[in-house]
């Protein structure tokens, strides 16, 4: 049955047929609320490109939120640095699905100028699933703007039937790593007999 | 007849992350009810070991390094390690690139403080509405960076010896517009907010800082001058040329947030003033001492210089062992000494006070844990 | 400023003190740890150095050594630069926070990354790393850190 076929005559100016995963990934796509997670200097350039001059507000990211639990996006602006890394895996774990991350700048992306550093991750891609990176030292604000709009188009990319969030038995939470006397570790998993 | 309550202080923590904009810093309060009884700060979130990395890097390239410390104010910590190393080997810049120096460093400082004030109203609930507009001036400031050095926040304009490159042509017409027209810009922030009720009520009298405390403390730049030391290391100990300019020191009578903020406007007033004088006395000339050929390698000694930095006294202390790396190489934060003063400022205050008061000290993240 | 005057001035005081003075761009003078507090308290009384600017410490390869700069708020001009000597195997040095509060944070900064300890400091903790971290990171001989990521 095709459209014409569905849909009475005095209603098709009213009835839109489309995927469920269009309409799905458009709603989604076009009001992502992101994290401030600003740690360093990038997390400047983020909060100017909300300012009038660059205006995220137009892409639907009208307010930077402070609590996880309201956002989608999680900038990660900035050195992670090892002293940081347990707060920024709690902060992933916390936030809802479907979640993203953009890695923002050099060091997010892999240490930056900073990766000889006794106290710095090398990159924020070892400790989560990074979407976007966006280089720069730091990066200008287009640049930001640029690598959200790609962040747009893999939104609108995904179906819902390959989703990892709806599927069963798979685990999505990340351990969060502990302070060990010389740098990070992971839990220890605990079995139970 | 009156019962009073078994009550016992409750101990919460204000995490690395949270709203308000200063970053990943975290107190540790004690509270009675709502008052605030014990405060402990607690830093290193940010530890980006620049210690370590600049005994790894040669001299020269540790200047992209220092924009990194205060990022909020880059051209004021490139000078003061510029200084520092220019003592320890004995260059003498040229004269146009001293003045150009001294014009980028005021200009820096008026843009820091206005981004301080729009951040402390912020804090107070204003929401972003001051900030935009400090941020939407900053913008100028920005476009005069990139023309003159090709980046907007991160310059890497100073080298040990002079400036990078000579000013392009659009800059100074640029330059005499934004300094024309930032005294009404000062005072449309006047205007708004000095005389204001909410300002008023919320920062009298809160977060007193008496003078003798504040120099026990260390605490140096608008904080001290806050509490009515007239201490100024551009007076003090003068560096660069500033004893050619006219200029004053600033200070306030209590020490409270409110007279932390009146003396940062008035020290942006004070810098457009040097800015102009800069600008009508600019000499023709070279921008930069030639270097002499081959590695550079500062003969051995330590050397300590520090500059009045938008925040306070900033200082590098280097050791030089006469090789190609510095030996040690020290950075004495302003922000780091003056957080010390946060748990005086605290006690017996509440708890939306700490914001408050926390901006008013102004720190960047950056520079305290380096 | 650390001029011939103030040593010559300062040597006559305290004999017993053993000064020397080092010559350099920055001259200094150099005080045994056992006497640094009362140097610098009577620095601070008498003399009105009462603004201890910076405070760091240095790895050699035969000793450590703790530099302090203090000015002083009314007088004009450079600083009174004293410095300490401390053994490469246990280095210690009495704390100056009953003098300067200022003091406070540096000295544990330095404990933190240098690793020399400050006897009478209230509250000796690590400030820039976190508590339980072994090593002292900016000593010459560190070796490095060692960690766990999830995805490597």
């Amino acid at each position: 049955m095709t459209e014409q076929d569905m849909v009475p005559p005095e209603l098709r100016r009213n009835v839109l047929i489309a995927p469920i995963d269009y309409v799905y990934n458009l709603g989604r796509a076009a009001s992502v609320w992101p994290l401030m997670f600003g740690l360093a200097c990038c997390a400047f350039e983020m909060i100017v490109s909300v300012t009038s001059r660059y205006d995220l507000a137009r892409f639907g990211m009208e307010f930077l939120r402070a609590s996880p639990r309201q956002a989608e996006l999680m900038f990660v602006a900035g050195t992670v640095t090892k002293k940081m890394a347990p707060q920024v895996v709690r902060l992933y774990d916390q936030m809802p699905e479907p979640k993203y991350v953009l890695a923002m700048g050099a060091c997010a992306i892999s240490g930056g100028p900073f990766k000889d550093g006794y106290n710095v991750v090398p990159g924020a891609d070892k400790l989560l699933p990074v979407d976007v990176y966006v280089p720069g030292c730091p990066p200008r604000p287009e640049t930001l703007i640029d690598g959200i709009i790609k962040l747009h188009k893999q939104i609108r990319g995904e179906h819902i039937r390959t989703s990892p969030w709806y599927r069963k038995g798979v685990e999505r939470e990340i351990p969060v790593p502990e302070y060990g006397p010389w740098g990070l570790v992971l839990p220890k998993e605990e079995k139970s007999e | 007849m009156a019962t009073t309550l078994k009550t016992e202080n409750v101990t919460i923590n204000m995490g690395p992350h949270h709203p308000s904009t200063h970053g990943v810093f975290r107190m540790i309060l004690t509270l009675d009810g709502e008052t605030i009884v014990d405060l402990e700060p607690i830093v290193g979130y940010l530890h980006r070991n620049h210690e370590k990395i600049g005994e790894q890097n040669n001299w020269i390239q540790n200047t992209p390094f220092t924009d990194r410390l205060d990022y909020i104010s880059p051209m004021s910590n490139e000078f003061a390690y510029v200084l520092a190393v220019e003592k320890l080997a004995e260059i003498e810049p040229p004269e146009r690139a001293k003045y150009i120096r001294i014009i980028m460093v005021e200009l820096n400082r008026v843009i820091n403080h206005m981004v301080a004030v729009g951040f402390l109203l912020n804090e107070l609930g204003c929401f972003f509405t001051p900030m935009f507009y400090a941020l939407r001036w900053r913008e100028t400031l920005m476009d005069l960076y990139e023309m003159v050095a090709g980046s907007r926040m991160m310059p890497n304009y100073f080298w040990i010896g002079g400036v990078a490159g000579d000013l392009p042509e659009e800059f100074l017409p640029m330059c005499n517009e934004f300094v024309a027209a930032l005294p009404g810009f000062i005072d449309e922030l006047e205007r708004l907010l000095t005389e204001n009720e909410i300002v008023q009520m919320r920062c009298r009298d809160v977060g007193i800082l008496p003078p003798d405390v504040a120099t026990a403390y260390g605490c140096t730049g608008p904080l001290l001058r806050a509490s009515g030391v007239p201490y100024d290391v551009r007076k003090a100990e003068p560096y660069s040329i500033y004893d050619r300019f006219d200029f004053d020191i600033v200070m306030g009578t209590v020490g409270d947030v409110y007279d932390r903020y009146l003396v940062r406007i008035a020290e942006m007033r004070q810098s457009v003033r040097i800015v102009e004088q800069a600008l009508r006395d600019l000499p023709e000339g070279e921008t930069a001492t030639p270097r002499k050929k081959g590695k550079f390698r500062p003969p051995e000694g330590d050397v300590y210089h520090r500059i009045e930095a938008p925040k306070g006294e900033l200082g590098f202390y280097l050791v030089s062992d006469g090789s190609e790396n510095p030996y040690r190489y020290k950075i004495r934060s302003p922000s780091f000494v003056n957080l010390q003063a946060m748990s005086y400022m605290c006690k017996g205050r509440k708890v939306a006070d700490v914001v408050i008061i926390l901006g008013s000290v102004d720190i960047t993240l950056g520079e305290v844990d380096r | 400023m650390t001029s011939r005057e103030t040593f010559d001035r300062l040597a006559e005081k305290f004999p017993s003190f053993e000064l020397a003075y080092v010559e350099g761009k920055d001259p200094a003078i150099l005080v045994k740890a056992d006497n640094l507090v009362e140097l610098a308290q009577h620095l601070r009384d008498e003399e009105g150095y009462d603004y201890c600017s910076s405070i760091t410490g240095v790895d050699y390869p035969d000793r450590f050594e703790v530099v302090y700069h203090l000015y002083s708020m009314k007088k004009e001009g450079g600083p009174v630069i004293l410095k300490v000597h401390a053994s490469r195997e246990e280095p210690e040095v009495p704390s100056v926070v009953s003098l300067w509060p200022g003091a406070d944070w540096q000295e544990r900064e330095v404990w933190d990354l240098m690793g020399i300890r400050f006897s009478d400091h209230p509250n000796l903790k690590r400030v820039l790393m976190w508590e339980g971290f072994q090593g002292h990171p900016l000593r010459k001989d560190f070796p490095g850190t060692q960690d766990e990521y999830t995805f490597s």
